[in-house]
């Protein structure tokens, strides 16, 4: 059993020296008001190996995720910026500097945070008596190389049982500097979320009262979810034929 | 074990963190021995699990105790990460329901649902799907909640040596399966609902054996109440054990039984409904004790109010498609059981081998390439035997998932153990995990 080995006393495996290292002085990307880019469109047809003869192999076009919305916003989800960024302005903020981008895309309300700002959000969420979002679902990863500059991003997703309603906080961050707060002091159902998106995207949330990894194992080196990681397999064997791995396989996108 | 394995299997074996004693049952005298010969001030700490048949599955509980008393208290987790959320990137979204239903293995329509609502939302579909489609989802689900809830409640019990609760939840379980073996064909794991519908129609015979299954459940839930409600030895054992209140449970992200057994009765069948859950006449029930025992009764009222959806789900099935009417998602072809087993149907198969070389054509397409999905990002939320289940997915516009995200009830919820037991006894540790209700399978994925 594996459990008999022990463990360097040191710890730190290769792969995560950055947790430490916070030397990286990089900043994200400026943030527009258009969608940003999340894939590369080649061709007509969505294949992505073998020959195009149709002719339109030269086509070339950049998909992009929903663009940011203008007022109104349409139902409660006006009130609550109003609220958010009325709140925002009393402790001294400024909305426009902490809201980057308010997405509302299939009836769901997005606000993409400045990293910096992100604890006080979350707060002024949680606390303030006209938006009071008590209940965190967690963090979910995304990891979008087409996004230069804020390749990684964490989505929050916060429901007021209150009020009941539903918005997503969306925070992204330069591959190259991995960091954003942690908000565990807010929400501490967090801290096993948060572990695990460090775990799978190698987010690193600073403050966290103990970032480590939480499903794989604790020497594990990469982190298994970015889109870089390959998914890995091995090509068997089905009635004769060889069925290669499954990111292997011919797709079409 | 490995070949350095000690002679007397309970003798330490010295680490540099200390003597490390391996337990393997009915040694418990001889490891107490032993640590009293080396008696020092220092705390035991016990590794339950990872396979200890207490801990639900390969959960490692981590527990530090001074005599009785459990001081800290941790979870070990991850020994059932499969990677499924990593995998659904590589699958088409209509694939993605094998998978997703294989998560919490207790819960698998849940799984599909909060997928396929997901999928249906970036798709804009979600108006389009026909009555009948939710209908006998709502009807799945429900006996979903029930065969989930039979299966905490016997594993609870068996957990606390009651092997009679055992032996009768597994035995009412069997009567879920059974129906669920009847519509779908499998017992487990069905990848039944499907983006924009269900993959089959309710087969003949169904609806008489719902309703027998009602009848039977209807007789056998009071048993239940016989042989655990009014047990006084069984309620001392969960009274007052494992408290969390609203406050800790809102902090910790506790949802489900847990949040209603604290006395808020959030569900998300009535605050944010889903499938037409808004049209059903049930009630959510409370309790205010935070307890373990509040949560059990919970449990049992909770199947109590899934069958009185399950008639009303079978009263208003009318004939009617189950699925979306548009042929670029909806799969050409029924399923029919064949002299080789379930496949496409031999109509079908007549007619795009035979007469449509397009229909063929588009059969081929849709079911190697997958449809489409518009980029974006959606979450979609359902309440699940255990709590909020929800779904954080993203699309690129192509034929396979971005990213999928599960928020699984029982991940969060396992996070309360160390708030619940911290301070209590060792053996009500058994207690407090047993009415989390956690499903390795979901908590790992």
């Amino acid at each position: 059993m594996s459990g008999e080995q022990e463990r360097p006393g040191t710890g730190g495996a290769a792969g995560e020296s950055h947790v430490n290292g916070n030397t990286s002085t990089s900043t994200p990307a400026p943030r527009s008001q258009a969608g940003e880019p999340i894939a590369q469109r080649r061709g007509m047809f969505g294949a992505n190996n073998g020959g195009d003869t149709s002719g339109y192999g030269g086509l070339a076009r950049t998909v992009r995720m929903p663009a940011g919305s203008a007022r109104p916003y349409g139902g409660y989800f006006d009130e609550v910026a109003d609220e958010l960024e009325g709140a925002l302005e009393e402790q001294g903020l400024d909305p426009e500097a902490v809201i980057e981008r308010t997405v509302v895309d299939r009836g769901e309300l997005t606000f993409h945070i400045a990293r910096e700002h992100l604890p006080a959000v979350a707060r002024t969420l949680r606390d303030d008596p006209a938006l009071r979002f008590e209940l965190c679902t967690g963090v979910s990863g995304v990891h979008n190389p087409q996004d230069a500059g804020r390749e990684l991003h964490a989505v929050y997703h916060l429901r007021s049982l209150t009020h009941g309603r539903l918005i997503r906080l969306e925070v992204s961050v330069p591959e190259s500097d991995p960091h954003l707060p942690s908000i565990v002091s807010v929400y501490p159902t967090n801290d096993w979320h948060e572990r695990e998106t460090y775990d799978f995207f190698g987010l690193v949330f600073d403050g966290h009262p103990a970032l480590t990894r939480i499903l794989m194992p604790d020497d594990w080196i990469g982190f298994p979810q970015r889109k870089d990681y390959p998914l890995g397999g091995i090509p068997v064997e089905y009635k004769g034929a060889q069925i290669p791995a499954p990111d292997q396989r011919r797709s079409y996108s | 074990m490995s070949a350095t394995h000690a002679t007397r299997p309970a003798e330490p074996r010295e680490t540099t963190e200390g003597p490390v004693y391996t337990v393997t049952g009915g040694d418990w005298d001889e490891v107490s021995q032993f640590a009293a010969e080396r008696a020092d001030d220092e705390k035991i700490i016990v590794n339950m699990g990872p396979q200890h048949p207490s801990t639900h599955g390969v959960l490692r509980l981590i527990l530090e105790i001074d005599g009785e008393t459990v001081t800290e208290a941790r979870c070990g987790i991850g020994y059932l990460h499969t990677g499924i959320e990593k995998n659904l990137e590589y699958r088409t979204w209509t694939q993605g329901t094998t998978f997703v239903t294989r998560m919490d293995y207790l819960t698998p329509f849940y799984n599909e649902a909060a997928y396929c609502l997901g999928v249906e939302k970036l798709l804009g579909i979600t108006e389009d799907v026909p009555e009948r489609a939710s209908v006998i989802r709502v009807l799945l689900m429900e006996l979903n909640r029930i065969s989930s809830h039979l299966v905490a409640l016997a594993t609870g019990g068996m957990e606390l040596g009651a092997t009679t609760v055992m032996i009768y939840g597994f035995r009412d379980r069997e009567l879920c399966l059974d129906l669920y073996e009847l519509i779908t064909g499998l017992r487990m794991n069905h990848a039944f609902i499907r983006p924009g519908g269900l993959a089959q129609d309710l087969p003949p015979g169904a609806i008489d054996a719902l309703r027998e299954f009602v009848k039977k459940m209807r007789k056998n839930l009071p048993e239940y109440d016989k042989l655990c409600t009014a047990n006084p030895v069984f309620r001392a054992r969960l009274k007052d054990v494992g408290y969390l209140d609203l406050a800790g449970c809102l902090a910790l992200g506790a949802t489900g039984p847990i949040l209603r057994s604290a006395g808020l009765p959030h569900d998300l069948r009535k605050s944010d409904p889903y499938c037409g859950y808004e049209t059903y006449d049930f009630e959510v029930p409370t309790t205010d004790t935070c307890d373990s025992l509040g949560r059990f009764l919970l449990r049992l009222e909770e199947m109590r109010q899934s069958l009185r959806i399950i008639e009303q789900c079978i009263d208003r099935l009318e004939p009617g498609p189950v699925m979306v009417a548009d042929k670029k998602i909806a799969w050409p072809a029924q399923l029919a059981l064949g002299p080789d087993g379930l496949g496409n149907s031999l109509d079908h198969i007549k007619n795009i081998m035979g007469t449509s070389m397009e229909a063929l054509i588009h059969h081929f397409k849709l079911v190697t390439e997958g449809f489409r999905v518009p980029p974006g990002q959606v979450y979609t939320a359902v309440e699940s035997p255990k709590g909020e289940l929800g779904v954080h997915m993203v699309s690129d516009g192509g034929t396979r998932p971005y990213r999928v995200h599960f928020r699984d009830p029982s991940f969060t919820n396992l996070q309360c153990m160390a708030a619940m037991c911290e301070g209590g006894m060792v053996a009500d540790v058994i207690v407090a995990v047993a009415s989390i209700d956690p499903v390795m399978g979901g908590v790992d994925r």
